[in-house]
Order: structure tokens, then sequence, then C-alpha cells
């Protein structure tokens, strides 16, 4: 398999995959949290069953709009847990909100949250900041390591990685936290980590590269070296992700769900785009060179 | 010179082996002595979502020129006091931008009615009959709870200073027979009549309070002094210890099985250097327990999701360096010369690959607030140590197991 001759192939996927999502993130858009419309998450353990009418009737009877509905998120020996989602709460009517759902059923509160709508308009704001920020200096980094063309093919690569998985949460209207800034931010270094590899690979044998070799080819060779590598390196921390999504409990899953599909696109456009992509600017320079 | 190879790797797999107890086993809770301080990963610090509380952004209200530093200097002052009178171990109190301050308690029982009580700016004020303040609760030294003895009602015993007690006395010797209010942000607490002027410097709020408590928690708002600025709450997390405990067990129970996955997939694949690296590994788990404990760092949920990442990355250097290592082999190389052609040749690449992933956990240390910070803190920490430890501990422990003789067949090199 040449991965170079394939490209054409590899691009394909790749925007069968991200057209659709990009589709849905034009019209749904992403399905934001509190963190970032701000708003309020009461998460309680009612230690005896109870029904979710009950619970409905209860904050419906505080006046409380619910904002997404009253949703289950656990039931184990006869506890169940819920999430209420709502507008942001004033301090005295979360405590009313509490009090009345504490007379269905001895209740614990797990978690309480409230974001007001400032927090969330930064967090939006300084995430975007923050992507913006890394991938110029990684492209200056790549720049004095390797070459500009090489640090532009890589931040494609990177934007390829990022629209998969915004992608995918739209597609399927996952809701989003703050932690999934954290993940997005994770699988940009993932996958420029793999790229890099490559680069690395592909620089070294240039400089050993007989005079007649085509660029392709060397560049294939290079991707074939690396492969194993690449396929451990994924493989490995998949082992890690899938055991935090089983085993790590609710509040990471949507965290660890964003890098399970980053790290295998990153995995992908590292070896499927980045290079490829590097080939074809490199082409460009080319024929400009002889026109 | 063989035998003095093996006596270092026997005593090296002693000292890991025993590291590893002092790090992370329970063994030690028969003796409470070392209970106390063992094992190691115990004193790390908690975050708050690992063992509950509640996680407060508080905001100064007012236009731009009336939030100046010295005003909330003066309000981190007066938040502190407060937060100190909860006996909350630990609080953090940061400031963040130019009008925000961060609060986080852990271990508190009513954590929300803590921040109520937190955020209430407690302006107290004295007032005659015809509405003019005489004094403020800047005139006070000391408030305290207490019960009347005579009617077992719950009353709070206010203490002037002495300035205060000069114009109290002042005071209410110009207003004998008339009432004098006292209010608390405009919310009239009592209002007694004087019966003769009031030398001692002493004066009581009484009636109105329900239980010893709420008269506790109002003494702790008098005597900590007002907010110099009115504040309101942006964002305010509480985690029950519930929770806390029950992601803290989660996480390590998944860390634990993905940890097993790697160090299988590790040893199967990669044979010798790959029980080696598992070694490295155990090393480089050890390291960043000591850095976090040495940093006085914070673990959060994100924390140790980035601790496992890391994990992924330093089995990844060491993938590179072996699949390299591998490569010299075939091509003819004596186990000592690829190791170090290996070791060069992936170095590089390694190099490389984790300087760009640190730079997105320094952005991402920078943009972040909170739990965003502190996945981006055990980022960075994990890789510098993987690193570190890849290209010393790895290479000089594949040196020492070549040099000992003991494996020369080349199929325990997996290739």
């Amino acid at each position: 398999m040449h991965f170079i001759k394939l490209r054409k192939i590899w691009y394909l996927i790749s925007l069968v995959i991200i057209i659709p999502g990009l589709i849905s993130l034009f019209t749904n858009g992403l399905n934001l949290g509190i963190d970032f419309t701000g708003g309020n998450i009461l998460e309680v353990r009612f230690e005896h069953p109870v029904a979710v009418e009950k619970v409905r009737r209860v904050i419906a009877g505080l006046g409380i709009e619910t904002s997404r509905g009253i949703q289950k998120s656990g039931q184990e020996n006869g506890k169940v847990t819920y999430l209420i989602r709502t507008k942001t709460l004033s301090q005295e009517e979360s405590a009313n909100l509490q009090k009345a759902l504490g007379k269905l059923s001895q209740m614990t509160v797990l978690r309480n949250e409230y974001v007001g709508p400032i927090i969330g308009r930064e967090l939006t704001r300084n995430a975007l900041l923050a992507l913006i920020g890394a991938a110029i200096l990684m492209v200056i980094y790549i720049t004095i390591r390797f070459e500009f063309k090489q640090g532009i093919a890589a931040v494609i690569a990177l934007l390829h990685d990022v629209l998969v998985v915004a992608g995918i949460f739209s597609l399927f209207q996952i809701e989003i936290d703050s932690t999934f800034v954290a993940a997005i931010l994770t699988i940009v270094g993932y996958s420029i980590n793999d790229t890099i590899v490559i680069f690395d690979r592909i620089r070294e044998n240039l400089k050993t590269r007989r005079k007649d070799e085509d660029l392709e080819d060397t560049i294939n060779f290079s991707l074939w070296q690396t492969l194993t590598r690449s396929i451990n390196t994924v493989l490995t921390v998949i082992f890690v992700l899938v055991a935090l999504y089983f085993f790590g409990g609710s509040t990471i899953h949507t965290f660890v769900l964003a890098l399970l599909t980053g790290v295998i696109s990153g995995a992908y456009s590292s070896i499927c785009n980045a290079s490829p992509i590097w080939f074809d600017l490199k082409r460009l320079e080319l024929k400009e060179k002889l026109a | 010179m063989q035998k003095n190879k093996m006596l270092q790797i026997a005593g090296l797999f002693v000292v890991i082996i025993l590291a590893l107890l002092v790090s992370f086993t329970p063994l030690f809770k028969s003796n409470e002595f070392l209970n106390k301080h063992l094992p190691l990963v115990k004193n790390i610090n908690l975050g708050l979502d690992l063992r509950g509380g509640v996680h407060v952004v508080i905001e100064a209200k007012g236009p731009p020129e009336e939030i100046t530093p010295d005003k909330m200097k003066q309000l981190r002052a007066v938040i502190e006091r407060r937060v100190d009178q909860f006996g909350v171990s630990e609080p953090v109190i940061q400031q963040q931008g130019s009008r925000r301050l961060i609060v986080e308690l852990a271990g508190i029982k009513n954590p929300e009615e803590a921040v109520r009580n937190i955020v209430k700016v407690a302006n107290l004020e004295f007032k005659t009959e015809d509405s003019k303040t005489v004094l403020t609760g800047a005139d006070l030294k000391d408030a305290r709870e207490a019960k009347d003895p005579a009617s077992n009602k719950v009353k709070v015993d206010l203490t002037f200073t002495p300035l205060g007690a000069r114009k109290f006395a002042e005071v209410t010797a110009a207003n004998v027979g008339k009432t004098i209010g006292i209010y608390l942000d405009g919310r009239l607490l009592t209002n007694p009549v004087v019966k003769e002027a009031i030398p001692s410097g002493r004066a009581e709020i009484s009636g109105g309070y329900e239980s010893l408590e709420e008269a506790h928690n109002e003494a702790i708002l008098l005597r900590s002094g007002a907010l110099p600025v009115k504040v309101g709450i942006e964002e305010m997390r509480t985690v029950g210890p519930s929770l806390g405990a029950d992601s803290l067990d989660k996480s390590q129970q998944a860390g634990l099985m993905g940890l097993i996955a790697i160090l299988i997939f590790m040893l199967m694949y990669y044979r010798l250097p790959g029980t080696v690296a598992v070694f490295a590994l155990i090393i480089y788990a050890i390291i960043v327990t000591l850095v976090f404990l040495g940093l006085k760092a914070t673990m959060t949920l994100p924390g140790i999701a980035a601790f496992l990442l890391s994990l992924g990355m330093a089995v990844d250097t060491n993938i590179i360096i072996f699949e390299r290592f591998k490569e010299e082999l075939r091509t003819g190389k004596s186990l000592r010369a690829a190791i170090d052609a290996g070791f060069k040749r992936g170095f590089a690449a390694v190099f490389d690959a984790q300087v760009t992933t640190l730079i997105a956990a320094i952005i991402l240390y920078f943009f972040g607030t909170g739990p965003v910070r502190g996945f981006a803190l055990t980022l960075g920490i994990g890789i510098l140590v993987s690193l570190f430890t890849a290209v010393t501990m790895t290479r000089w422990l594949l040196h020492l197991v070549v040099d000992s003789g003991l494996f020369k067949n080349l199929k325990y090199y997996g290739t």
C-alpha cells in the first residue's frame, strides 16, 4: 500500500466524516452545558426509589422551570440519582428546592453547580484563544525544527481532529462542559505528537535518500517505518481511555469520550493527512518554481 | 564484571519494589506511625471534586473606578477572616483578574449556607430615631454569640473599640428615653430604648435569633467586618463528599485497569525491553508522585486523567525507542551498538514530539481555570518526567540487562 499515492482516498474518508458534522455544527450547533450558557445543575441521590413524576411535580410546584428536563443518571440497590437542570437559581430557590426534594425520601446532594452567564462567555473566549495561541506556537516551533510547510500541514491535521470531534458531538448532541475544552486541547497535543514523530522520520530519510528517489516514495517509506509505533501508541492510549470510560465514573464520561474520538482521529490524520498534505504543498511549490 | 552487573540488577529490583510499596500500597496500616505518612500517595492534596467541597467565584460589583486593587485587598482580607471562622482546613482564596475572587472550601458541612454568609456585605449601623447613623461596624472590636442565662434567649454581645465606646457613651447619653436601632445591611435587628448612658463600651443584639448557630454566624459576620464592596456569586460548584469519594474510587480503579492493560501489552509485544520499560514506568509513576508532593500540587479528577495520559506518552517514548532499537538490530548491529543508536535516533523524535505537546499544556495552564489548570499542570509534569525517565532510566536499565550477559538470544528482544 502506498500512502501518498492513495491520498485522495484518505482525503475523501476525512471529508465523509467531517462534512455531516460540519453541517450539523452550522444547523444544530453544539449542545452547550451550563458551563457555557450559565444555569444550574442539581444532582441528588434518593436512598429509596422515587419516580420521575414525583420529582417533576415537586419542581413544578415551586414554580421552577427545568431547562432540559429531569434525567435519571443512575440506579443502584434501590437508590436513584437524578440530574435536574434549571435556569440559574437564586440561593433561596436552590435551598427551597433541596428542602422540597428532601421530603420525597432521604436524599443526599451529590453536586450542585451554579454558573453565571458571564463565566460561560469567558470560557468560550479563553478556549478559542488557547487553541489559536497553541496553533501559532506549534507552527513556530515546527518551522524552527522542520519547515514552515510542515507546520501548516500539521495544523491542518489538527483542524481535522477538532472538526471530527466537534462534529460528532454536534451530530449526537452530546452535552459538553468545560472539560470538553481541555479534551480538545489534549487531542491537539496528542495529534501533533503523532505527526512530529512521522515528520522526524521523513527529515532523517531525506538526508540519506538517493538522488533519483521520488519525494512521495520517501514519505511513504517513512510512514511505513513509523506505522508500528503509531498503532502501538494509539492502542496503549485507547486501553487507558476505555478503562476510564467504563470504570471512571459518570463525571468524566464526556471528557473521555471526546478524547477517545480525538485520539483515534489524531492517529488517522497524522498518518493519512499530515504527510500527504505536506506532499501536496511541496508539489505546488515545485510547480511554481517550474512555471 | 557480569556478576557485578547481575548484582546491580538484583539490587535495583529490590529498590524499585520497595519504592513501589512505600509509594502506593496500603501495607502500613498496622503501624500507627508509618500509617500516618505512608503510602506516600496518600499525602497528595485532593481537589474538591475528589473529596467534596465548594468552589465559588465571587465578583465585586460596581463601576470599574470603584473596584480598586486596594478595595480588592480589603475584600479578600474580610473574606479570609470569615472563612477562617468556619474552621475549614486549607481554604483556597485567590484573586482572579481585577475583580474576582475564587474561594474553595473543602470538607464543610453546609457549604451553601457558608457561601451565603461569606458574600453578605454585613454593613452594621446604629441609627438614632431621626435616622442618623451614629456608629458602624468599623467601631466594633468583637462580637460573640451568647445565651442570656435569665431569659434563655439567644443574643450577640458586642464590644466596641475604645473610640467606639466613647462615641457610644456620648450617643446613649444624648438619647436617653429614645430608641437606637441596630441595622445589618439595612435590616432592623433590634430597636431598644436607651434607659441610661452606657459607658462600658458594650451592647447586645437580643431577640430575633432562632438558634445559637444563627447567632454564631451573625457574630462571625460582625467581627470580620463589612465587605468594602457589594459582591455577587458568578459561579458555585458544590460536590458532595459521597460523590467525591466515589469519583476517587472509580478513577483509581480505572487507572489500575488501564495500567495493567498497558503493562501486559508492553510485556507481550516488546518482551525483554518491554519488561525494562515496565520498570521504567514504575519509576516514572513514583517520580511523578514525588514531584506532586514536592510542589504541593492538588490532584483533581482531570488531573488523574492527565496522569494516565502522560503515562501513555511515557509508554510512547519507550515504544519509539524500542522500535528504533529493533530496526538497528535488524541491520546487523551488536546489542550494545543497537541500544545506543536506537536511543540517539529515537530521542530526536521523542524530544520534538514532547515539546510540541508541552506547548499545548503550557497554553492550557495559562488560559485555563480550575479543573483545566489541574489537567495542564499534571500533563506538563508528566511530559517532563517521562522525557527524563525514558532517556535515563530505560537506557541505563537496558544496558545493564545486556551487559549482564543473561539474555543474548535476540528472541528476547522481540525481533
